[in-house]
Protein backbone atom coordinates (compact mmCIF):
# COMPACT_ATOMS: atom_id res chain seq x y z
CA UNK A 1 0.00 0.00 0.00
CA UNK A 2 1.14 3.47 -1.03
CA UNK A 3 0.74 6.88 0.40
CA UNK A 4 -2.73 7.92 -0.51
CA UNK A 5 -3.49 12.18 -0.97
CA UNK A 6 -6.27 13.22 0.08
CA UNK A 7 -8.20 13.29 -3.06
CA UNK A 8 -7.73 9.11 -3.24
CA UNK A 9 -11.24 7.79 -2.35
CA UNK A 10 -12.66 10.31 -4.90
CA UNK A 11 -10.12 8.64 -8.15
CA UNK A 12 -11.78 4.89 -6.95
CA UNK A 13 -15.37 6.40 -7.24
CA UNK A 14 -14.34 8.07 -10.24
CA UNK A 15 -13.02 4.31 -11.79
CA UNK A 16 -9.41 5.20 -11.47
CA UNK A 17 -6.98 2.77 -12.32
CA UNK A 18 -4.71 3.29 -9.82
CA UNK A 19 -1.05 2.66 -9.79
CA UNK A 20 2.27 3.21 -8.00
CA UNK A 21 3.76 6.67 -8.56
CA UNK A 22 6.88 7.34 -6.22
CA UNK A 23 5.13 5.77 -3.26
CA UNK A 24 2.11 7.09 -3.70
CA UNK A 25 -1.00 4.86 -4.57
CA UNK A 26 -2.35 7.61 -7.77
CA UNK A 27 -5.05 7.77 -10.75
CA UNK A 28 -3.23 6.87 -14.20
CA UNK A 29 -6.50 7.09 -15.90
CA UNK A 30 -10.30 7.26 -15.57
CA UNK A 31 -10.95 5.01 -18.46
CA UNK A 32 -8.81 6.19 -21.25
CA UNK A 33 -6.04 8.58 -20.90
CA UNK A 34 -6.27 9.61 -24.67
CA UNK A 35 -9.63 10.57 -24.46
CA UNK A 36 -8.24 12.70 -21.04
CA UNK A 37 -5.73 14.11 -23.23
CA UNK A 38 -8.40 15.19 -25.54
CA UNK A 39 -10.44 16.83 -23.15
CA UNK A 40 -7.54 18.73 -21.87
CA UNK A 41 -6.43 19.78 -25.13
CA UNK A 42 -10.29 20.96 -25.91
CA UNK A 43 -12.33 21.20 -23.14
CA UNK A 44 -11.35 21.25 -19.46
CA UNK A 45 -9.39 18.31 -17.47
CA UNK A 46 -8.25 18.40 -13.83
CA UNK A 47 -5.22 16.17 -12.06
CA UNK A 48 -4.97 15.35 -8.65
CA UNK A 49 -0.99 16.70 -8.15
CA UNK A 50 -0.88 16.33 -4.38
CA UNK A 51 1.46 14.04 -4.71
CA UNK A 52 3.94 16.95 -5.44
CA UNK A 53 6.29 18.49 -2.07
CA UNK A 54 5.19 21.76 -1.13
CA UNK A 55 7.92 23.66 0.92
CA UNK A 56 7.10 27.31 2.24
CA UNK A 57 10.16 28.92 3.16
CA UNK A 58 9.96 31.79 5.87
CA UNK A 59 12.61 34.27 7.45
CA UNK A 60 14.72 37.39 6.70
CA UNK A 61 17.26 35.24 4.86
CA UNK A 62 14.95 33.20 2.86
CA UNK A 63 16.27 35.55 -0.69
CA UNK A 64 19.58 35.19 0.35
CA UNK A 65 19.35 31.50 0.61
CA UNK A 66 17.58 31.20 -2.90
CA UNK A 67 19.50 33.30 -4.70
CA UNK A 68 22.10 30.23 -3.48
CA UNK A 69 20.21 27.27 -4.19
CA UNK A 70 18.62 28.19 -7.45
CA UNK A 71 19.98 28.07 -10.82
CA UNK A 72 17.42 30.72 -12.23
CA UNK A 73 17.29 34.40 -9.97
CA UNK A 74 14.37 34.75 -7.70
CA UNK A 75 15.40 38.85 -7.79
CA UNK A 76 13.12 38.58 -11.19
CA UNK A 77 10.25 38.01 -8.80
CA UNK A 78 8.14 40.58 -7.56
CA UNK A 79 5.42 39.49 -4.82
CA UNK A 80 2.70 36.82 -6.63
CA UNK A 81 4.98 35.86 -9.65
CA UNK A 82 5.93 32.33 -9.92
CA UNK A 83 9.64 31.31 -11.41
CA UNK A 84 10.94 28.08 -12.88
CA UNK A 85 14.20 26.63 -12.33
CA UNK A 86 16.68 24.00 -11.63
CA UNK A 87 18.57 23.33 -8.40
CA UNK A 88 22.04 22.29 -9.18
CA UNK A 89 24.84 20.43 -7.41
CA UNK A 90 28.33 21.63 -7.36
CA UNK A 91 28.73 19.54 -10.85
CA UNK A 92 26.27 21.28 -12.22
CA UNK A 93 24.00 18.39 -12.22
CA UNK A 94 20.06 18.75 -11.67
CA UNK A 95 19.31 17.94 -8.53
CA UNK A 96 15.25 19.08 -9.46
CA UNK A 97 13.45 21.25 -11.41
CA UNK A 98 10.86 22.96 -9.69
CA UNK A 99 8.44 25.98 -9.51
CA UNK A 100 9.46 28.95 -6.86
CA UNK A 101 6.67 31.38 -6.28
CA UNK A 102 7.52 34.42 -4.10
CA UNK A 103 4.45 35.57 -1.37
CA UNK A 104 6.66 38.38 0.02
CA UNK A 105 10.52 39.49 0.63
CA UNK A 106 10.26 37.16 3.51
CA UNK A 107 7.59 33.93 1.98
CA UNK A 108 8.50 31.94 -0.68
CA UNK A 109 7.20 29.00 -2.09
CA UNK A 110 8.94 25.88 -3.88
CA UNK A 111 6.57 23.04 -5.40
CA UNK A 112 8.92 20.36 -6.20
CA UNK A 113 9.13 16.48 -7.30
CA UNK A 114 7.60 13.81 -5.45
CA UNK A 115 9.72 10.95 -6.68
CA UNK A 116 12.91 13.78 -5.28
CA UNK A 117 11.22 14.39 -1.99
CA UNK A 118 13.94 12.83 0.04
CA UNK A 119 17.35 14.07 -1.70
CA UNK A 120 15.65 17.44 -2.11
CA UNK A 121 14.69 18.31 1.65
CA UNK A 122 17.51 17.04 2.49
CA UNK A 123 19.71 19.16 0.12
CA UNK A 124 18.07 21.80 0.87
CA UNK A 125 18.11 21.80 4.94
CA UNK A 126 22.34 21.03 4.66
CA UNK A 127 22.27 24.18 2.11
CA UNK A 128 20.42 26.30 4.74
CA UNK A 129 22.95 25.97 7.79
CA UNK A 130 23.30 29.37 8.70
CA UNK A 131 20.36 30.80 7.40
CA UNK A 132 17.80 32.78 9.41
CA UNK A 133 14.99 30.87 7.74
CA UNK A 134 12.28 28.49 8.39
CA UNK A 135 11.74 25.39 6.29
CA UNK A 136 8.14 23.77 6.51
CA UNK A 137 7.11 20.74 3.96
CA UNK A 138 3.09 21.33 3.67
CA UNK A 139 1.66 18.50 4.09
CA UNK A 140 -1.60 19.54 5.12
CA UNK A 141 -2.32 20.90 1.89
CA UNK A 142 -3.64 18.92 -1.23
CA UNK A 143 -2.94 20.43 -5.08
CA UNK A 144 -5.15 20.42 -8.06
CA UNK A 145 -4.03 21.28 -11.97
CA UNK A 146 -7.12 22.47 -13.79
CA UNK A 147 -6.11 22.95 -16.75
CA UNK A 148 -7.62 23.40 -21.05
CA UNK A 149 -9.21 26.28 -22.98
CA UNK A 150 -12.49 26.03 -21.36
CA UNK A 151 -11.29 26.55 -17.61
CA UNK A 152 -11.98 29.66 -17.22
CA UNK A 153 -15.65 29.42 -18.02
CA UNK A 154 -15.90 26.85 -16.14
CA UNK A 155 -14.80 28.20 -13.03
CA UNK A 156 -17.23 30.50 -12.77
CA UNK A 157 -19.52 27.67 -11.51
CA UNK A 158 -16.68 26.56 -8.78
CA UNK A 159 -15.50 29.59 -6.86
CA UNK A 160 -17.28 32.42 -5.61
CA UNK A 161 -17.39 35.51 -7.31
CA UNK A 162 -15.17 37.46 -5.37
CA UNK A 163 -12.60 34.17 -5.95
CA UNK A 164 -12.94 33.96 -9.31
CA UNK A 165 -12.43 37.66 -10.25
CA UNK A 166 -8.60 37.28 -8.59
CA UNK A 167 -8.11 33.51 -10.34
CA UNK A 168 -9.29 34.84 -14.03
CA UNK A 169 -7.26 37.89 -13.39
CA UNK A 170 -3.69 36.29 -12.92
CA UNK A 171 -1.26 36.88 -15.07
CA UNK A 172 0.91 33.77 -16.87
CA UNK A 173 2.95 32.85 -14.48
CA UNK A 174 1.24 34.86 -11.49
CA UNK A 175 -0.24 33.50 -8.05
CA UNK A 176 -2.63 34.53 -5.62
CA UNK A 177 -3.15 33.38 -1.73
CA UNK A 178 -7.32 33.73 -1.14
CA UNK A 179 -8.79 33.01 2.01
CA UNK A 180 -9.44 29.55 1.21
CA UNK A 181 -7.16 28.66 -1.80
CA UNK A 182 -3.67 29.41 -3.12
CA UNK A 183 -4.02 29.61 -7.21
CA UNK A 184 -1.66 30.27 -9.74
CA UNK A 185 -1.88 30.50 -13.43
CA UNK A 186 0.69 27.47 -14.34
CA UNK A 187 1.09 23.95 -15.34
CA UNK A 188 2.19 20.96 -17.05
CA UNK A 189 0.72 20.62 -20.41
CA UNK A 190 0.62 23.61 -22.59
CA UNK A 191 -2.54 24.74 -21.94
CA UNK A 192 -4.16 27.78 -20.18
CA UNK A 193 -5.09 27.00 -16.99
CA UNK A 194 -4.40 26.78 -12.67
CA UNK A 195 -2.73 25.25 -10.15
CA UNK A 196 -4.34 25.02 -6.95
CA UNK A 197 -3.88 24.22 -3.15
CA UNK A 198 -6.39 24.05 -0.86
CA UNK A 199 -6.24 22.21 2.83
CA UNK A 200 -6.70 18.62 2.64
CA UNK A 201 -9.87 18.41 4.04
CA UNK A 202 -11.67 20.21 1.78
CA UNK A 203 -9.79 19.08 -1.49
CA UNK A 204 -12.62 16.36 -2.06
CA UNK A 205 -15.10 19.06 -2.01
CA UNK A 206 -13.60 21.05 -4.41
CA UNK A 207 -13.16 18.37 -6.16
CA UNK A 208 -16.50 17.06 -6.27
CA UNK A 209 -17.46 20.98 -7.60
CA UNK A 210 -14.85 20.92 -10.70
CA UNK A 211 -16.60 17.58 -11.26
CA UNK A 212 -20.08 18.92 -11.18
CA UNK A 213 -18.97 21.56 -13.30
CA UNK A 214 -17.98 19.76 -16.18
CA UNK A 215 -13.89 19.61 -15.46
CA UNK A 216 -13.11 16.05 -16.58
CA UNK A 217 -10.50 13.93 -14.02
CA UNK A 218 -7.62 13.22 -15.94
CA UNK A 219 -4.36 10.77 -14.70
CA UNK A 220 -0.84 10.61 -14.82
CA UNK A 221 -1.29 8.67 -18.64
CA UNK A 222 -1.89 12.23 -19.98
CA UNK A 223 -0.25 14.00 -17.64
CA UNK A 224 2.65 12.77 -19.60
CA UNK A 225 1.77 13.04 -22.83
CA UNK A 226 0.49 16.19 -22.76
CA UNK A 227 3.53 17.76 -20.87
CA UNK A 228 5.90 15.85 -23.79
CA UNK A 229 3.71 17.47 -26.74
CA UNK A 230 4.25 20.63 -24.80
CA UNK A 231 7.86 20.19 -24.81
CA UNK A 232 8.42 20.46 -21.03
CA UNK A 233 10.91 17.77 -19.50
CA UNK A 234 10.16 15.46 -16.71
CA UNK A 235 12.90 15.08 -14.50
CA UNK A 236 14.06 11.47 -13.66
CA UNK A 237 13.89 11.00 -17.76
CA UNK A 238 14.95 14.28 -19.49
CA UNK A 239 17.56 14.81 -17.13
CA UNK A 240 19.22 14.30 -13.98
CA UNK A 241 22.20 14.86 -11.79
CA UNK A 242 24.55 13.23 -14.14
CA UNK A 243 23.27 16.41 -16.80
CA UNK A 244 23.49 19.83 -16.53
CA UNK A 245 20.59 22.68 -17.77
CA UNK A 246 22.87 23.74 -20.78
CA UNK A 247 22.38 20.03 -22.27
CA UNK A 248 18.51 19.76 -20.87
CA UNK A 249 16.73 22.49 -22.92
CA UNK A 250 17.13 24.19 -19.83
CA UNK A 251 19.62 27.02 -21.02
CA UNK A 252 17.27 30.08 -20.88
CA UNK A 253 16.47 28.95 -16.92
CA UNK A 254 20.07 29.76 -15.96
CA UNK A 255 20.39 33.61 -14.67
CA UNK A 256 24.80 34.08 -15.26
CA UNK A 257 23.65 37.77 -14.74
CA UNK A 258 24.37 39.20 -12.17
CA UNK A 259 27.67 38.05 -12.42
CA UNK A 260 28.13 38.30 -8.69
CA UNK A 261 25.12 35.91 -7.68
CA UNK A 262 27.30 32.84 -6.86
CA UNK A 263 24.57 30.19 -7.22
CA UNK A 264 25.29 26.30 -6.58
CA UNK A 265 26.72 25.11 -9.74
CA UNK A 266 27.80 28.08 -11.71
CA UNK A 267 31.28 27.40 -11.99
CA UNK A 268 30.99 24.05 -13.12
CA UNK A 269 27.97 25.83 -16.18
CA UNK A 270 30.43 28.46 -17.19
CA UNK A 271 33.58 25.61 -17.41
CA UNK A 272 30.56 23.59 -19.50
CA UNK A 273 30.09 26.71 -21.85
CA UNK A 274 33.69 27.44 -22.41
CA UNK A 275 34.64 23.97 -23.20
CA UNK A 276 31.61 24.05 -25.61
CA UNK A 277 28.47 22.27 -25.60
CA UNK A 278 28.52 18.87 -26.61
CA UNK A 279 24.79 18.16 -26.76
CA UNK A 280 21.32 18.82 -26.53
CA UNK A 281 17.66 17.87 -26.26
CA UNK A 282 15.20 18.18 -29.10
CA UNK A 283 11.68 17.05 -29.72
CA UNK A 284 11.60 14.26 -32.67
CA UNK A 285 8.65 13.18 -34.71
CA UNK A 286 8.35 9.84 -36.54
CA UNK A 287 7.71 10.04 -39.74
CA UNK A 288 5.89 6.92 -40.41
CA UNK A 289 3.80 5.07 -38.18
CA UNK A 290 4.52 3.76 -34.22
CA UNK A 291 5.83 5.13 -30.73
CA UNK A 292 8.85 6.37 -29.45
CA UNK A 293 9.99 5.05 -26.39
CA UNK A 294 12.45 6.12 -23.86
CA UNK A 295 16.18 4.92 -24.56
CA UNK A 296 15.75 4.26 -27.95
CA UNK A 297 18.97 4.35 -30.07
CA UNK A 298 19.17 7.84 -32.44
CA UNK A 299 21.20 7.51 -35.29
CA UNK A 300 22.44 10.98 -36.41
CA UNK A 301 24.51 10.14 -40.29
CA UNK A 302 28.23 11.87 -40.01
CA UNK A 303 27.27 12.96 -36.05
CA UNK A 304 27.18 10.18 -34.22
CA UNK A 305 24.42 8.74 -31.99
CA UNK A 306 21.97 9.79 -29.15
CA UNK A 307 18.97 8.59 -26.85
CA UNK A 308 15.76 9.13 -26.48
CA UNK A 309 15.01 10.51 -23.16
CA UNK A 310 11.41 10.47 -23.42
CA UNK A 311 9.26 9.05 -26.16
CA UNK A 312 5.62 8.27 -26.64
CA UNK A 313 2.39 8.86 -28.69
CA UNK A 314 0.85 12.32 -29.42
CA UNK A 315 -2.77 11.89 -29.41
CA UNK A 316 -2.47 15.52 -31.01
CA UNK A 317 -0.41 14.93 -33.87
CA UNK A 318 -1.32 10.98 -34.51
CA UNK A 319 2.58 10.42 -33.98
CA UNK A 320 5.51 9.27 -32.42
CA UNK A 321 6.77 11.91 -30.71
CA UNK A 322 10.03 12.08 -27.75
CA UNK A 323 13.07 13.92 -26.48
CA UNK A 324 16.15 12.87 -27.25
CA UNK A 325 19.61 13.79 -26.19
CA UNK A 326 21.69 13.92 -29.19
CA UNK A 327 25.08 15.30 -30.40
CA UNK A 328 24.67 19.02 -30.79
CA UNK A 329 24.55 20.51 -34.81
CA UNK A 330 22.02 17.59 -35.73
CA UNK A 331 20.26 18.58 -38.47
CA UNK A 332 16.46 18.12 -39.75
CA UNK A 333 16.93 14.41 -39.77
CA UNK A 334 17.66 11.48 -38.07
CA UNK A 335 17.01 7.87 -37.70
CA UNK A 336 15.52 6.00 -34.51
CA UNK A 337 15.97 1.98 -33.80
CA UNK A 338 13.17 0.49 -33.10
CA UNK A 339 13.01 -3.45 -33.02
CA UNK A 340 16.40 -3.37 -34.55
CA UNK A 341 14.59 -1.56 -37.66
CA UNK A 342 16.35 1.99 -38.17
CA UNK A 343 13.32 4.49 -39.19
CA UNK A 344 13.44 8.00 -40.22
CA UNK A 345 12.26 11.05 -38.31
CA UNK A 346 12.22 14.48 -38.00
CA UNK A 347 14.09 17.04 -35.62
CA UNK A 348 11.53 20.00 -34.73
CA UNK A 349 12.31 23.06 -32.35
CA UNK A 350 9.79 22.92 -29.39
CA UNK A 351 7.18 22.54 -28.58
CA UNK A 352 5.41 19.56 -30.14
CA UNK A 353 2.13 21.43 -29.43
CA UNK A 354 1.39 25.15 -28.55
CA UNK A 355 -2.04 26.05 -26.90
CA UNK A 356 -4.23 23.38 -28.89
CA UNK A 357 -2.02 23.88 -32.10
CA UNK A 358 0.22 21.76 -34.09
CA UNK A 359 3.77 23.58 -34.08
CA UNK A 360 6.40 23.27 -36.53
CA UNK A 361 5.37 19.70 -37.50
CA UNK A 362 6.02 18.99 -41.32
CA UNK A 363 3.62 16.15 -42.58
CA UNK A 364 5.74 15.01 -44.99
CA UNK B 1 -11.68 -5.41 -12.62
CA UNK B 2 -14.21 -7.16 -14.45
CA UNK B 3 -12.90 -8.46 -17.86
CA UNK B 4 -14.85 -10.45 -20.31
CA UNK B 5 -13.89 -13.77 -21.22
CA UNK B 6 -16.14 -15.62 -23.61
CA UNK B 7 -16.57 -19.64 -23.36
CA UNK B 8 -17.12 -20.09 -26.84
CA UNK B 9 -13.23 -18.93 -27.16
CA UNK B 10 -9.85 -20.75 -26.60
CA UNK B 11 -6.92 -18.89 -25.32
CA UNK B 12 -3.27 -19.13 -24.48
CA UNK B 13 -1.25 -18.53 -21.47
CA UNK B 14 0.25 -14.76 -22.98
CA UNK B 15 -3.09 -13.68 -23.40
CA UNK B 16 -3.98 -14.50 -26.65
CA UNK B 17 -7.74 -15.19 -27.94
CA UNK B 18 -8.13 -17.87 -30.61
CA UNK B 19 -11.19 -18.84 -32.98
CA UNK B 20 -12.16 -21.97 -34.97
CA UNK B 21 -14.04 -22.14 -37.74
CA UNK B 22 -13.88 -25.01 -40.04
CA UNK B 23 -10.29 -24.92 -41.07
CA UNK B 24 -9.42 -21.12 -40.30
CA UNK B 25 -8.10 -19.66 -37.04
CA UNK B 26 -9.00 -16.26 -36.31
CA UNK B 27 -6.72 -14.47 -33.65
CA UNK B 28 -6.94 -11.55 -31.04
CA UNK B 29 -5.66 -10.61 -28.07
CA UNK B 30 -7.68 -10.56 -24.66
CA UNK B 31 -9.70 -8.35 -23.31
CA UNK B 32 -7.96 -8.19 -20.38
CA UNK B 33 -4.64 -8.04 -22.49
CA UNK B 34 -6.01 -4.59 -23.79
CA UNK B 35 -7.53 -3.52 -20.75
CA UNK B 36 -3.71 -3.72 -19.21
CA UNK B 37 -2.08 -2.12 -22.14
CA UNK B 38 -4.36 0.73 -21.73
CA UNK B 39 -4.98 3.13 -25.09
CA UNK B 40 -3.89 1.14 -28.42
CA UNK B 41 -2.61 3.04 -30.88
CA UNK B 42 0.19 1.32 -33.17
CA UNK B 43 -0.01 -2.68 -34.66
CA UNK B 44 2.34 -4.31 -36.41
CA UNK B 45 0.88 -7.39 -38.05
CA UNK B 46 2.36 -10.60 -39.47
CA UNK B 47 2.77 -10.68 -43.71
CA UNK B 48 0.11 -12.01 -45.03
CA UNK B 49 1.17 -15.92 -46.64
CA UNK B 50 3.91 -15.66 -44.01
CA UNK B 51 4.12 -18.50 -41.72
CA UNK B 52 3.88 -18.23 -38.07
CA UNK B 53 5.15 -20.24 -35.60
CA UNK B 54 3.52 -21.44 -31.89
CA UNK B 55 5.05 -19.52 -29.04
CA UNK B 56 6.75 -17.32 -31.99
CA UNK B 57 6.45 -13.09 -31.83
CA UNK B 58 4.20 -12.64 -34.75
CA UNK B 59 2.79 -9.39 -33.85
CA UNK B 60 3.47 -5.82 -32.07
CA UNK B 61 0.85 -4.38 -30.09
CA UNK B 62 1.34 -0.84 -28.54
CA UNK B 63 -0.12 1.23 -26.39
CA UNK B 64 0.49 4.95 -25.61
CA UNK B 65 2.12 3.12 -22.37
CA UNK B 66 3.89 -0.05 -23.39
CA UNK B 67 4.90 -2.20 -26.33
CA UNK B 68 3.64 -5.77 -26.26
CA UNK B 69 4.63 -8.89 -28.51
CA UNK B 70 1.99 -11.03 -29.80
CA UNK B 71 2.84 -14.69 -29.74
CA UNK B 72 0.85 -17.24 -32.29
CA UNK B 73 -0.79 -19.63 -30.51
CA UNK B 74 -0.77 -21.78 -33.12
CA UNK B 75 1.84 -22.20 -36.26
CA UNK B 76 0.61 -22.00 -40.05
CA UNK B 77 0.30 -19.41 -43.00
CA UNK B 78 -1.23 -16.07 -42.41
CA UNK B 79 -4.30 -15.49 -44.63
CA UNK B 80 -6.15 -12.30 -43.76
CA UNK B 81 -4.72 -9.85 -41.64
CA UNK B 82 -7.04 -7.11 -39.85
CA UNK B 83 -6.02 -4.27 -41.98
CA UNK B 84 -8.51 -1.87 -40.42
CA UNK B 85 -6.00 -2.15 -37.46
CA UNK B 86 -3.49 0.01 -38.83
CA UNK B 87 -5.89 3.05 -38.98
CA UNK B 88 -7.68 2.03 -35.75
CA UNK B 89 -6.00 0.69 -33.60
CA UNK B 90 -8.08 1.54 -30.62
CA UNK B 91 -10.94 -1.21 -32.37
CA UNK B 92 -8.65 -4.10 -30.12
CA UNK B 93 -9.65 -1.46 -27.14
CA UNK B 94 -13.49 -1.02 -28.32
CA UNK B 95 -14.17 -4.42 -29.36
CA UNK B 96 -10.93 -7.35 -28.85
CA UNK B 97 -12.55 -10.31 -29.44
CA UNK B 98 -14.90 -8.59 -32.73
CA UNK B 99 -13.54 -6.28 -34.79
CA UNK B 100 -10.65 -5.77 -33.07
CA UNK B 101 -8.99 -9.17 -34.61
CA UNK B 102 -5.54 -9.80 -35.60
CA UNK B 103 -5.08 -12.21 -38.20
CA UNK B 104 -6.24 -15.29 -39.46
CA UNK B 105 -4.15 -18.60 -39.67
CA UNK B 106 -4.71 -21.74 -42.19
CA UNK B 107 -2.65 -24.12 -39.46
CA UNK B 108 -0.48 -26.86 -40.49
CA UNK B 109 -2.64 -30.29 -40.48
CA UNK B 110 0.57 -32.18 -38.77
CA UNK B 111 0.54 -29.50 -35.72
CA UNK B 112 -2.87 -28.49 -35.33
CA UNK B 113 -3.87 -31.31 -32.76
CA UNK B 114 -1.24 -30.84 -31.00
CA UNK B 115 -1.45 -26.97 -30.63
CA UNK B 116 -5.31 -26.33 -30.20
CA UNK B 117 -4.30 -29.39 -27.34
CA UNK B 118 -1.80 -26.60 -25.35
CA UNK B 119 -4.82 -24.19 -25.20
CA UNK B 120 -6.76 -23.00 -22.23
CA UNK B 121 -10.36 -23.27 -22.14
CA UNK B 122 -12.09 -20.11 -21.08
CA UNK B 123 -12.23 -21.58 -17.36
CA UNK B 124 -8.54 -22.35 -17.10
CA UNK B 125 -8.06 -18.83 -18.59
CA UNK B 126 -9.90 -17.04 -16.08
CA UNK B 127 -7.93 -18.73 -13.73
CA UNK B 128 -4.92 -17.76 -15.09
CA UNK B 129 -5.54 -13.64 -15.27
CA UNK B 130 -7.43 -13.96 -11.24
CA UNK B 131 -3.88 -15.62 -10.53
CA UNK B 132 -1.98 -13.18 -12.05
CA UNK B 133 -3.86 -10.29 -9.81
CA UNK B 134 -2.53 -11.81 -6.85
Amino acid sequence: MGKKTPLYDCHLIAKAKMVDFAGWDMPLNYGSQVEEHHKVRQDAGVFDVSHMTIVDFHGKDVAMLLRKLLANNIDRLVPGKALYTCMLNEQGGVIDDLIVYKMSDEFYRLIVNSATRDKDIAWMQKQASGFTIEMTERTDLAMLAIQGPRVRDKLANVLNSDDLQAVLALKVFHAVQLNHLFAARTGYTGEDGFEVILPAKDAAAFWHALLKADIHPCGLGARDTLRLEAGLNLYGADMDESVTPLVSNLAWTVAFEPAERDFIGRVALLKQKHEGIAECLVGLVLMGPGVLRNHQKVIIDGLGIGEITSGSFSPTLNKGIALARVPAGIGQRCRVEIRGKEVEAQVIKLPFVLSGKKNNIVTA
Amino acid sequence: MNNSIPKKLKYSRTHEWVRQDDDVLTIGITDHAQTMLGDLVYVELPEPESNVETGHECAVVESVKAAADVYSPVSGEVIEINEALLESPQLINEDPYGKGWLFRVKPFESEIAEDVAKLLTADQYTKQVASEAH
